[in-house]
């Protein structure tokens, strides 16, 4: 039905793309294919203009009413928010969670681009072997490491720390990254490092000066999404902190869940979308590194 | 730590003929990154070999290090207790089959195995119709396509985060936006949320809305299929429906085949959401409305600190994941489409 539609307007795109149609009927189409994204977006957009219409919102409005902007609007919920959460303020959430964002982001990019470095430019014996492993661990489900990494870290005493969230991300575990970088460092010129060497490089320095310079988009795409997914993660610091005061943003709303968010329901509301306001204003300064890496780490597998 | 890799589709390798980087199975196209230029002279050539060696084991040293302690270590320990009693503070005690006896008998647990069945029958492929749906609309150039394209990514973003899910159980609540606007329709009141038997459609409609991520895939799929098909079929006298299942789903099918692979395998670790979208009092929903399998694990594994049963629980999620994977890529040869190289 709709899939019957889109696909006849794909057949008529596809002429417009190689010589724009003018006339009635291509008006007539442009008009439908704009009413046809608009409708799309209204979907998307729904949840976010809601939450950003129920945080202006008295706390009986929010629920039962369909307007999606209050007609009088009040901050108060804002307001609430400086009392924090449970006596915790709420920039010691945001601490958190921006300690362990930067920490993340830094161990995956300096971890994974050796990886990848090795794997795209090191011709070492094993190397099918690992790569293979490496593969391996995309498909994992991360489960099945729960238990026994939990186990693990309590032998080692150290539940309720930051080591159990970040320690992985300095040794590479997340073998999306690693194989995002090695994509894009195949895809450089060869004759680069390959003079580079004839004038006796060594790797470290074809690393340090040839490859990560010119890797920076890789960089960049990996660092947001290592920020986004460290900045969303809630069941790392579900089952590893414990003590209030060491809890990132996703743990602090779950108190307010918890906590009946009833009797402060716009306070919740208020908080749900203070938390995104990070990520969204990663998304809106570097959306097409996210949306470009995406494509081609999906393309050429 | 997963929820990376639930709010971002992680590639796998498209297994075509230039996957691995291994020396011996060269295939088709030059190997990129291949061999290092070769010195002159054997004694030399063996020494570059032992140079680059520990190069590669440098470089590859904190990955090694992470696959043994954090992968491959956890994993056989994960094994090993799945078949004993552990409760983390006694020491593990042997019990055979127990786990798997108790866990096959276990009700709840099969509560479980349902609600993530359902949430993955019909919550991937409404995701990826969707998400290809929409990508047929935007391959045009069409003035916008590039602000649409981004704004309908966005939700794959913040769709997993603690704050998309409280947003979610309120517009899915009794008397909310979806109940009101059910009700115009004249169908049935009462929200979602409260409902055991339909709050999983309100986390169904939560993935369906983070369709973005496959979209992009399928859209930067859809832009290598030659112009030249379509034009050809045309002239023919092919309709646009015979266009889209002749020439657009065939060329597309091994992008098809990366987001089915990797929704699915996604779709089955599901729990951030399914946590905050069902708790009330307690995680994972009432009457376990939302008690997918990953929720389950948790109650027994933090909750119940039945640490044994946790891991046979996990691997059978494991031997569930991958017997999808092989059913899927055997199905591949059936329906997966891969170009010849140096077409």
């Amino acid at each position: 039905m709709s899939l019957a539609r889109t696909g006849a307007r794909t057949g008529r795109g596809h002429r417009t793309r190689n010589a724009p149609r003018t006339g009635a009927a291509g008006r007539v189409g442009s008009v439908a294919w704009h009413l046809g994204a608009l409708a799309v977006l209204a979907v998307v957009l729904y949840p976010v203009v809601w939450v950003l219409g129920g945080s202006f919102k008295p706390n009986d409005e929010i629920v039962g009413s369909l307007e999606l902007f209050p007609t009088d609007p009040i901050t108060d919920n804002y307001r609430r928010l400086a009392d924090g959460i449970a006596d915790i303020p709420l920039t010691t959430f945001f601490g958190n969670s921006l300690l362990l964002a930067l920490g993340s982001v830094i161990g995956v990019t300096v971890s994974s681009s050796l990886a990848a470095y090795a794997f795209a430019k090191v011709g070492f014996a094993g190397r099918g072997l690992l790569f293979t492993l490496m593969i391996g661990t995309l498909l994992l489900p991360y489960h099945v490491l729960l238990i026994p990494q939990y186990v693990l870290f309590q032998k080692l005493e150290l539940i309720n720390t930051y080591t159990p969230l970040l320690l992985g991300k300095y040794l590479a575990t997340d073998a999306f990254f690693v194989f995002l970088m090695l994509q894009f460092m195949r895809g450089l010129p060869r004759e680069l490092d390959e003079a580079a060497r004839l004038d006796g490089c060594g790797h470290l320095r074809i690393y340090w000066s040839i490859v990560l310079p010119l890797c920076r988009p890789a960089l960049i795409t990996s660092a947001i999404f290592t920020f986004i997914n460290a900045w969303n993660d809630f069941l790392g610091p579900l089952i590893y902190l414990n003590e209030p005061e060491k809890y990132t943003v996703s743990l602090g709303l779950k108190m307010f869940v918890d906590q009946d968010g009833v009797a402060n329901y716009g306070g919740m509301i208020a908080m749900s979308l203070v938390a995104l306001l990070p990520v969204l204003a990663f998304f809106l300064a570097f959306q097409r590194h996210l949306i470009d890496g995406m494509a081609t780490s999906g393309l050429k597998g | 730590m997963d929820a990376a890799v639930t709010s971002v589709p992680a590639p796998a390798p498209r297994p075509g003929p230039d996957s691995p980087p291994d020396r011996g199975t060269a295939g088709a196209g030059p190997v990129p990154g291949g061999r290092p230029p070769r010195p002159p002279g054997r004694a030399g050539r063996s020494r570059r070999a032992r140079r680059e060696n520990l190069a590669g084991y440098l470089f590859m040293s904190p990955w090694i290090a992470g696959f043994l302690l954090l992968t491959a270590g956890p994993m056989a320990a994960s094994l090993y207790f799945a078949f004993t009693d552990y409760n983390l503070f006694d020491a593990p005690r042997w019990i055979g089959l127990d786990n798997f006896t108790e866990m096959f008998g276990d009700p709840r647990w099969r509560t479980s195995v349902e609600v993530t069945g359902w949430y993955v029958v019909i919550g991937t492929p409404l995701k990826l119709a969707a998400a290809l749906g929409v990508a047929l609309l935007l391959d045009q150039s069409r003035r916008g396509q590039g602000f649409y394209r981004a704004a309908f990514y966005a939700p794959s973003l913040i769709g997993a985060s603690v704050s998309v899910a409280i947003v979610w159980r309120a517009i899915f609540s009794d008397g909310a936006a979806v109940d009101r606007t059910q009700q115009l329709f004249g169908l049935e009141a009462g929200g979602w949320i409260g409902d055991p038997d339909r709050i999983i459609y309100s986390l169904v409609a939560l993935t369906v809305w983070q369709f973005g991520a496959p979209m992009v895939i399928f859209l930067a799929g859809l832009k290598q299929v030659p112009r030249e098909l379509y034009e050809a079929a045309q002239v023919d006298g092919a309709g646009p429906w015979r266009r889209f299942w002749s020439i657009t789903l065939p060329m597309i099918s091994p992008v098809l085949f990366f987001n089915v692979l990797l929704e699915t395998i996604h779709s089955f670790q599901i729990f951030g959401s399914a946590y905050i979208i069902g708790s009330q009092g307690n995680a994972c929903g009432p009457a376990d409305g939302t008690l997918v399998y990953t929720c389950y694990l948790y109650i027994q594994g933090f909750e119940n600190s039945r640490m044994g049963l946790a891991s046979a629980m996990a691997w059978m999620l494991l031997l569930a994941v991958a017997l999808v994977t092989a059913v899927l890529f055997w199905s591949q040869r059936r329906w997966v489409h891969y170009e010849e190289a140096g077409r």
